[in-house]
């Protein structure tokens, strides 16, 4: 669980639903209404093309938490909710920056990319993009030390998450 | 000769009326008209009835479900007509009650262009409904319908919404009419009850001296009230009701407090307050009976029994719980429980019922209370009372003393303003043989009274009290007790003569009652016509109170059993 400034924790849930159209919506309801703010969200099909796996890290009050797991759980197209916030599961992110580097800089960049397991994945006489998979603290570090360069854009796709083992995700 | 095929708004019809639906209350239009066709060539035995208001419809839907346990339809086209029964829609969801509400809506290829008529009903409604469809395809109507009643109707039941294109409504329906359902996420109950939860509840219960039993709106869903009444004799426990819980336990009953909370009785609250264990059979602990959170049961032991596990804990952090339908959790919780020594206790609340006993005076003016009370000498209190929401209702709740499980109607989470009128015709069409009452404020009535139309059409014998104080009552009692008696926006002058606007109708009668001396020849009068509606317009005291009261926010324990003599704060609690 990470405390951040505002008092409000970091929260990672990872959501079993029906493949619908709206089910989107009523899930983002019950965050909204609470006033959870949701920082990340990854949506995909489920290997049963019928239901989808939602994994979405949220802020808000903790106390509120069980009341979020509870309404959506309640939701009929919800299959199961699961919290794993502070559970030791295997996390994962990929991320895209595109960064501006000259000729003299690009060497440094690449030492930096060689560092964290990142591929170049293009490559222009002024930029470059590096891609990154990790943990979410492993891609903060990195893109903290290619932001010395100009960083022209950035994107993250936001925590996918599974369950060690025998247990359920 | 060909078999005639069935279009998906005649596969709709079709099944709701198999699922069992006996009443659709609602108000045509472009996009519904296909469904609306349909009620026709399918020769069904569902019965419309013609509203004047789409909200009308809504709640009319309500008060039929709330005073027979069964769900009523709905039917409205799409756009205004879909967006007028809003307030309907979320006064059910509110307060747990199934409806089916079925929009008719642009052809499926305009959604989201703007059509005309469009409105994205949809997802306007996804936070007041318990499900909802938009169908796509003719083929999973009979799928849908029978999942929507199901849903509707199961677990905490609530409304559900089928929002049906009208390009699908009229495309053929190939399918089967009886559809498996398919709802793999949808557990109404839990599959087991925990005995050994039982067991520890059971044994809290046979250590406390001091228990309170509150009854709820879920021991009336689930139909547990023999069971809740065993209970309550079994250990000798004194029970208390919230605002939709009564006729849960009989009121006449002599272990009955009566209802609890903002304006509850005295004696109800203080037991609360008081109690060494309060034990909440499918309540809520919403605001209105639990004043502050944090103050509320501070010494008591809390077990909650409630069938959403959503609302474990919400408000108020149990010592005990148990998910699930009271019914067979109260049946097997009364094999573990014994008589408790509950004498003292007992005596004590007894002295609190000679010492704060509800009131009022006969003399200085008419009387809300007055009429109420007389009309609950005249019918013996059997009789399905409905009210609308503001003071007349708190003393309805005070005064009239609710035994049967569905006699008394009030919308209490949402409060809607205008509910009542149509919510006591829907009731009445549910229980032709019943006498309905309707207490209502000059108020509410006019938010909904184009239903006198419906009313007096089809010669409902409604008797419509209107508890005329000219005034926004409730609005004005906080105003006049926190904000200096400044009186902003709650005068009613221009009211209609009520009496006379009735007679305006054929088939409806109206009284007038102005003095106290004519409270029971007008309300015999009232009982004895049954050709239709008849309206007492009551012209009652302008500026009476409703106590006690527990000001929003406060806690139980700062209950105001008098008028307050010094300025009050304002109040911090929800509203
Ligand atoms: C639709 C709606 N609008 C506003 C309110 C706020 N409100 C609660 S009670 C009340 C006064 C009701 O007046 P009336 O119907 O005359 O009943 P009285 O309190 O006078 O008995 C108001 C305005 C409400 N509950 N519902
Ligand atoms: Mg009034």
């Amino acid at each position: 669980m990470t405390q951040v400034a505002n008092g409000s924790d970091t929260h990672t849930l990872s959501v079993y639903v029906a493949n619908k159209p709206g089910v989107l919506a009523r899930i983002a309801q019950v965050f909204a209404r609470r006033g959870f703010n949701i920082d990340s969200l990854v949506v995909s099909s489920s290997v049963d093309g019928n239901f989808s796996r939602m994994t979405i890290t949220a802020k808000g009050d903790p106390s509120g938490l069980q009341q979020v797991i509870e309404a959506l759980r309640k939701l009929i197209d919800v299959m199961h909710c699961v919290d794993h916030t502070g559970e030791d599961i295997v996390v994962r992110e990929l991320a895209l920056v595109k960064i501006r580097v000259t000729a003299e800089e690009r060497t440094e960049a690449l030492q930096i990319a060689d560092h964290f397991g990142a591929k170049t994945v293009d490559w222009t006489e002024s930029s470059m993009i590096l891609m990154v998979t990790g943990t979410t603290d492993k891609l903060d570090a990195m893109i903290g030390l290619v932001k010395k360069f100009q960083v022209i854009e950035l994107v993250r796709t936001g925590k996918v998450v599974m369950a060690r083992g025998a247990e359920e995700t | 000769m060909v078999e005639k095929k069935t279009d998906g708004a005649q596969a709709l019809v079709k099944c709701l009326e198999r699922e069992g639906i006996e009443y659709m209350f609602g108000l045509s239009g472009g996009a519904a008209i296909p469904i609306f066709d349909a009620l026709i060539t399918t020769n069904t035995k569902i019965k419309f009835v013609l509203v004047r208001h789409e909200q009308g419809a809504a709640h009319m839907a309500d008060g039929y479900a709330r005073a027979t346990g069964k769900p009523a339809a709905v039917l409205v086209t799409s756009g205004p007509g879909a967006t007028n029964t809003l307030t309907g829609i979320m006064t059910a969801h509110m307060d747990s009650v199934p409806m089916i509400v079925i929009t008719g809506q642009s052809v499926s290829w305009m959604l989201g262009k703007d059509a005309f008529q469009e409105a994205d009903i949809f997802g306007i409604t996804m936070p007041v409904v318990k499900h909802s469809y938009l169908v796509k395809n003719a083929n999973d109507i009979p799928r849908v319908a029978r999942e929507a009643y199901y849903i509707a109707t199961t677990g905490r039941p609530g409304p559900v919404l089928i929002d049906l294109p009208k390009d699908v409504g009229a495309a053929a329906c190939t399918a089967d009419l009886y559809q498996e359902m398919d709802l793999p996420g949808y557990k109404p109950y839990p599959e087991t009850i925990d005995k050994e939860k039982i067991l520890e509840i059971a044994e809290a219960l046979n250590k406390s001296r001091k228990p309170v039993l509150l009854v709820g709106h879920g021991a009336i869903i689930s139909d547990a009230c023999a069971q809740v009444k065993a209970l309550a004799e079994k250990l000798n426990a004194p029970v208390v009701n919230t605002l939709l819980g009564k006729g849960g336990f009989p009121e006449t009953h002599r272990l009955s407090l009566g209802m609890l909370g903002m304006h509850g009785t005295a004696y109800a609250t203080k037991a609360v307050v008081e109690a060494d264990l309060i034990m909440s059979i499918g309540s809520r602990f919403d605001d209105r009976i639990i004043g502050q959170p944090d103050k509320f049961g501070r010494n008591a032991t809390k077990i909650h029994i409630d069938v959403d596990p959503s609302e474990i804990g919400k408000m108020i952090k149990p010592d005990l719980f148990l998910v699930g339908d009271a019914r067979p959790i109260l049946e097997e919780l009364n094999k573990h429980v014994a008589r408790l020594d509950t004498a003292e206790w007992l005596a004590r609340l007894e002295g609190y019922k000679k010492k704060f006993p509800l009131h009022y005076k006969k003399q200085g003016g008419l009387k809300m209370q007055h009429i109420m009370d007389e009309l609950y000498k005249l019918t013996g209190g059997k009789a399905v009372v409905v009210t609308d929401v503001g003071q007349h209702q708190m003393w309805a709740a005070q005064f009239w003393k609710t035994d049967g499980r569905l006699d008394w109607l009030s919308s209490g989470g949402a409060g809607t303003m205008g509910y009542g009128f149509p919510a006591a015709i829907g009731a009445q069409f549910g229980r032709p043989k019943d006498t309905v009452v309707l207490f209502c404020g000059d108020g509410g009535f006019q938010m909904t009274m184009s239903e006198l139309a419906t009313a007096c059409l089809h010669k409902l014998p409604i008797k419509i009290i209107v508890l005329n104080n000219h005034y926004l009552g409730m609005v004005r009692q906080w105003q006049q007790m926190f904000y200096d008696d400044r009186k902003s926006g709650v005068d009613l002058e221009g009211n209609p003569d009520f009496a006379r606007l009735i007679e305006s109708y054929e088939n409806g009668k109206g009284l007038t009652l102005k003095r106290p001396a004519d409270v029971r020849k007008i309300l015999t009068r009232a009982l004895e016509y049954n050709e239709g509606p008849c309206l007492v317009n009551a012209e009652v005291v302008k500026t009476d109170n409703v106590f006690p009261m527990v000001p929003a926010g406060r806690a139980l324990e700062d209950l105001l059993v008098e008028p307050p003599r010094q300025k009050m704060e304002k109040p911090t609690g929800s509203t």
